[in-house]
């Protein structure tokens, strides 16, 4: 589009995407310092003074806890059925979704949106159900507790030292249309709860009394209050910035979020959600993998997963890095995205570790250009060494890589003492280092340490003399000890860190190539099933899963796996998933909040048009699904399978079109044909029978003949007109099945020249079917209307008194021609007479609709033979055509002794 | 007009070609009645006895075929059959059925009216009455079992001889290669129909001045063989 106007397809798509938000129902959220401030009871009668104006208002689920207020609120208001599950014996009820979004009402009630369903429900939590309610378009009023909200969790935690574990997402909260504050000052609380006012749950009442202090009531209220603030807050910014001139270029600040191991991570990356808030900055949760950190046990490095998984549901972009020096790689980060601070957990180490090697925050401080360093947190130390590597991810037994560091060590030992004496003692050292390499590279990096230490005392015990024993003669020794021990301590770390670099490398290069070998195998796929099978091929090799991609047929409905025979594709795919992740354009399944309960992953494929299926994995391995790194690649791999299912349907579409307008085109061209052919000889026909009809008879009876004979031959001519057109569409349909059977070909020649013999006239016609077979294998009277068309094609063309000869030879099978002396054909014209209403002269007096050929080159494919045209020496055009033909048939008895007399 | 003008049935369900026949065949000498159905047909020639039966092929109410099938259970009468391109099959189907002859539309009315009289001379003659046929040079006298040629006798093979002689006994007629299969071969070499096409091929080369544009043993396009009986 070059004339400026705006895409359509984009325009489309944007007012699509606007009327979804605009169909999308509107969230109030009743928010409070605490349980008791009345929040159930203030959205239910602000919901009764809606319903009063003419609101079709629901109650989907609201929890009276048998207060005669609320439940007298209650009463007159339509109350939705809630679903009821089982679960260990006990009967759970939950909020029914697909009741509500049945019953479609324009308001629902749903209280507690922190709520966790039961196991087996859709949803892991409420507020994912009320956000499928709001996708349906219904309103929803829900009520929060400020310790349910994700980001002041902790805080609340730290206050009242009371935890809880049902929260609701920032994002939930910050995007909802309206938050009204239930405010109640604590000491009309503390009243309503001696009263008895407030209902407490069984579990929460043994710390009620510590919880329900004035002080924390104090202390929640504060925090209700200016998280609403805040709230309000943005709204007025948001709404200056509306108002303002909207080509303001601002450079938003990023913080980045360093992720580690310990066990205040969440708290961390909780910290930085909050200072992102009152940044309004966006922020990112970092990751650096070293080769220690790779080392963890798994329950470790699964913190770190949950800290990533909880920094993406606060709204946070997550990156996984890896290198050994995790402050360089920090820091390049954080300038590469412009952060100006990081976010990072105080560090938990000793302090005399600290004071050695430098506190983490330190090091960062000394090697930062510009960037502020936030410290959180900190405040529990470790209280004992996480349990020692369990599972090491080495490839070797620890016992193996010791028996080769005590054979390095041997094979230098048994080096050095023949040379001791002969070659200086520090050159005998270095025999020792090429142990440590050797080991290092080998073995990793634990290894080479022990062995450092262990050849340094080897080194001492064989080659220093006093020899085999550890005392030194010569003080000056314990130097070269020390240079040694430093030096071999050194080529350790530094030999394990590029193995563990190369191994980083060769992952992420898997990767890469991995994407690339999909998306060049993909850009080769033709159709729908090729794109399945070679996106199933990959996806099942690189995440070592049991795939199936499911596509949604023409009316938006799951189809099953097409059936790929690879042995390898899942087959218990749950197919109301797979619709619900289409229809909702997001993950569920397996490590999501959506049906989690299920064993399969289920990933939309989407494209930048629209949703084009389903990719279904059950990994056997979650963390090659599960890690931010991988999470990516599928997501990459998703979004490749999409765009070239889409790029598959376009093609289709542009196939579609392209037949759709050679079929317009052919419908044209018969028309035109049609029309100038029928019309001519119709002419001729009414003028003819209307003389013939004059009542006077005054024409002559010669005229009168003459005039028939003309209206006979005019009628002729549109019968084979007819008969061409008729023939073509049969041929075209499909509908022709060759009625093939043993011919003499005289015969077949010999009914065409009965047929033709009016329309040849006096024209010599030259037959030789001499060096033809005997009997032929063809369809006769198809065969018998090919001849006659070339008969008609030659007659048009050639001059009246020119002779036309036939001829026959067995060459390829069965090959026949028709040869005249007329003007021959112009070059290029060879192939294109045989197209469909081809002339060789355009509106030309010869007639016909240029079918003759067509039907000629249709007849002789179907036959497997071969049709073509040439022009002869000595001028005019040969027309040929050949056909296979299978062996002859036995010669049928006769006895010729048995004349007649 | 001594003789009785001979009944034609029209069976025939397009107006047109009816309005077009009712002109042209009573000023040829023929009565004309009409059908325009197979139904009403079959009745028709039940009450009326026709002495020939013009049957369009493509009737609203049932398949031509089965007008024959049905009709040849309990009357011999003549039928032509009216054709257009696309019930090839039909049409052979219908001389299987035992039809005599067709006309393949559009038709010339002088083709018609050949037909007409080739079936009415049939109907006229005994079965075996036949025992001379003369057509231009060609004469086969099937008594003396003698074919001639401008007088000069022609040597035939047994088999050449009897598809000679099937032909003779339609002549004018046209004969499906099935039934010129059955008739010379017998019913076990219904299907080899290059047996009929060698035959005929060698039987032209014997009797017609130019093989490839015979005069006497013509073919039927995708059907079989007639006989010129003129």
């Amino acid at each position: 589009m070059t004339d400026g106007r705006p895409d359509p397809d984009k325009l489309l798509e944007r007012v699509q995407r606007d009327e979804a938000r605009a169909r999308r129902g509107r969230l109030k959220i009743f928010f409070g310092a605490c349980a008791g401030v009345g929040k159930t009871f203030a959205m239910l009668s602000e919901a009764r003074e809606v319903r009063a104006q003419g609101t079709d208002v629901v109650v989907g689920i609201v929890e009276t806890h048998r207060r005669i207020e609320t439940e007298a609120l209650l009463e007159g208001l339509e109350v939705l059925p809630r679903r009821t599950t089982e679960y260990r014996g006990a009967q759970l009820f939950e909020l029914d979704v697909d009741g509500a979004i049945a019953r479609r009402p324009a308001l629902i009630l749903v209280d507690e949106l922190a709520h966790t369903n039961a196991p087996g429900s859709r949803h892991a939590k409420r507020w994912q159900d009320v956000d499928e309610i709001l996708s349906a378009g219904i309103d929803v009023y829900t009520t929060v507790n400020v310790q349910h909200v994700e980001s002041l969790n902790d805080v609340v935690g730290q206050i009242t030292g009371i935890r809880v574990f049902e929260t609701v997402p920032d994002k939930v909260f910050d995007e909802a249309d309206e938050i009204e504050l239930v405010d109640l000052p604590p000491d009309d609380l503390l009243q309503r709860l001696k009263d008895g006012k407030v209902y407490l749950e069984a579990q929460a009442e043994r710390a009620a009394g510590h919880f329900f202090r004035k002080g924390n009531l104090i202390a929640l209220r504060e925090l209700a209050l200016r998280r609403t603030a805040d709230r309000v807050d943005a709204q007025a910014r948001e709404y200056r910035e509306d108002a303002a001139i909207k080509k303001v270029w601002q450079l938003k600040e990023r913080l980045l979020v360093a992720v580690g191991p310990g066990p205040d991570s969440e708290a961390v990356v909780r910290a930085g959600r909050r200072l992102a808030d009152n940044l309004r900055a966006d922020w990112t949760a970092v990751y650096v993998e070293t080769p220690a950190l790779q080392r963890l046990p798994e329950a470790e490095r699964a913190r770190i997963l949950k800290s990533l998984r909880l920094a993406q549901e606060l709204g946070a972009k997550t990156a996984t890095l890896s290198s050994p020096d995790v402050v360089t790689t920090l820091l390049g980060y954080a300038q590469e995205y412009n952060a100006g601070k990081i976010v990072l957990g105080r560090s938990r180490r000793h302090p005399l570790v600290q004071f050695a090697t430098g506190s983490f925050s330190a090091r960062l401080g000394a090697a930062n250009a510009g960037i502020d360093l936030v410290l959180v947190g900190g405040s529990e130390r470790r209280a004992a060494p996480t349990t020692p590597n369990e599972d090491r991810p080495s490839s070797s037994t620890p016992l193996r890589d010791y028996l080769l560091a005590g054979a390095a060590l041997a094979v230098a030992t048994l080096i050095a003492v023949p040379l001791r004496g002969v070659i200086q003692l520090t050159n005998i050292a270095m025999l020792y280092l090429v142990a440590v390499v050797v080991v290092a590279v080998r073995s990793g990096r634990v290894p080479a340490v022990v062995a450092s230490i262990v050849g340094v005392a080897v080194f001492d015990f064989f080659c220093v003399p006093p020899y085999l024993t550890f005392s030194v003669s010569d003080t000056e020794y314990l130097l070269t000890f020390a240079v040694m021990l430093a030096v071999a301590l050194t080529i350790a770390q530094l030999t394990s860190g590029m193995r563990y670099q190369a191994r980083v490398a060769s992952l992420r290069e898997r990767r890469a190539a991995a994407l690339y070998e999909m998306s060049r195998d993909l850009s080769a796929a033709l159709t729908a099933q090729q794109t399945v099978e070679i996106a199933l091929t990959h996806v099942q090799r690189v995440f070592e899963a049991p795939a199936a991609v499911l596509l949604p047929s023409a009316d938006e409905h799951m189809l099953m796996p097409r059936g790929s025979n690879d042995p390898g594709e899942l087959r218990d795919v749950d197919l109301s998933i797979a619709q619900w992740v289409l229809d909702h354009e997001q993950t569920a399944g397996l490590g999501t909040g959506t049906l989690a309960g299920t064993k399969i992953h289920y990933v939309p494929l989407r494209a930048p048009m629209r949703v084009r299926g389903v990719l279904a994995l059950a990994p056997r391995n979650e963390r090659l699904i599960f890690v931010p790194e991988q999470q990516r690649l599928l997501g990459t791999f998703a979004t490749q399978i999409a765009i070239a299912l889409e790029r598959v349907h376009f093609v289709e579409v542009a196939q579609d079109t392209q037949v759709a307008i050679a079929s317009e085109r052919l419908r044209n061209s018969l028309l035109a044909s049609i029309s100038h052919d029928l019309r001519t000889p119709l002419t001729v026909l009414t003028g003819a029978a209307s003389s013939l009809m004059d009542p006077e008879e005054r024409l002559p009876a010669t005229a009168k003949r003459e005039l028939a004979e003309t209206i006979y031959e005019e009628a002729l001519q549109m019968s084979d007109l007819t008969d061409n057109v008729l023939d073509m569409a049969r041929l075209e349909s499909g509908t022709v099945h060759l009625n093939r059977q043993w011919h003499s070909l005289d015969d077949v020649v010999g009914v065409v020249l009965t047929r033709t013999r009016r329309r040849l006239g006096a024209r010599p016609i030259e037959v030789d079917l001499s060096g033809a077979p005997p009997l032929v294998w063809l369809d006769g009277v198809l065969i018998g209307q090919v001849l006659t068309n070339l008969l008609d094609n030659a007659v048009k063309h050639a001059p009246g008194d020119t002779p036309i000869s036939i001829a026959a030879t067995s060459a390829d099978g069965l090959t026949v021609s028709v040869a005249d002396r007329g003007p021959g054909l112009a070059p290029g014209e060879q192939e294109r007479v045989f197209e469909k209403f081809y002339r060789a002269r355009v509106e030309s007096a010869t007639g016909g609709a240029g079918l003759g050929l067509s039907i000629c080159r249709a007849v002789v494919d179907a036959h497997g033979g071969r049709i073509w045209a040439e022009n002869r020496s000595g001028g005019g055009a040969r027309f040929a055509f050949s056909l296979p033909q299978p062996p002859a048939p036995q010669a049928p008895p006769d006895d010729d002794a048995e004349a007649p007399r | 007009m001594n003789a009785p003008r001979p009944r034609v049935l029209l069976i025939e369900d397009e107006p047109q070609i009816r309005r077009f026949l009712r002109t042209v065949l009573p000023t040829e000498g023929f009565d004309l009645h009409e059908a325009e159905s197979g139904r009403q047909g079959l009745v028709e020639i039940g009450v009326r006895r026709p002495d020939v039966v013009i049957l369009d092929l493509g009737l609203p109410d049932m398949n031509g075929v089965d007008v024959v099938r049905e009709l040849r259970d309990w009357s011999q009468v003549p039928v032509i059959v009216l054709s257009a391109r696309a019930d090839e099959r039909d049409k052979i189907a219908a001389l299987d059925a035992g039809a005599d002859d067709y006309v393949t539309k559009p038709f010339a009315m002088g083709e018609l009216l050949a037909r007409l009289r080739v079936a009415l001379r049939h109907a006229e003659r005994t079965p075996d009455g036949a025992e001379r046929f003369e057509a231009g040079h060609l004469s086969v006298d099937l008594r003396t079992r003698r074919v001639t040629l401008s007088g000069r006798e022609i040597h035939l093979t047994p088999i050449e001889y009897r598809l000679l002689t099937t032909l003779v006994k339609h002549a004018g007629r046209v004969l499906t290669h099935r039934q010129l299969l059955k008739e010379v071969w017998g019913p076990s070499h219904v299907e080899d129909s290059h047996y009929v096409r060698i035959y005929i091929a060698q039987l032209r080369r014997k009797l017609e001045d130019d093989p490839t544009q015979p005069r006497h043993l013509l073919t039927e396009a995708g059907v079989g063989y007639r006989l010129a009986a003129e």
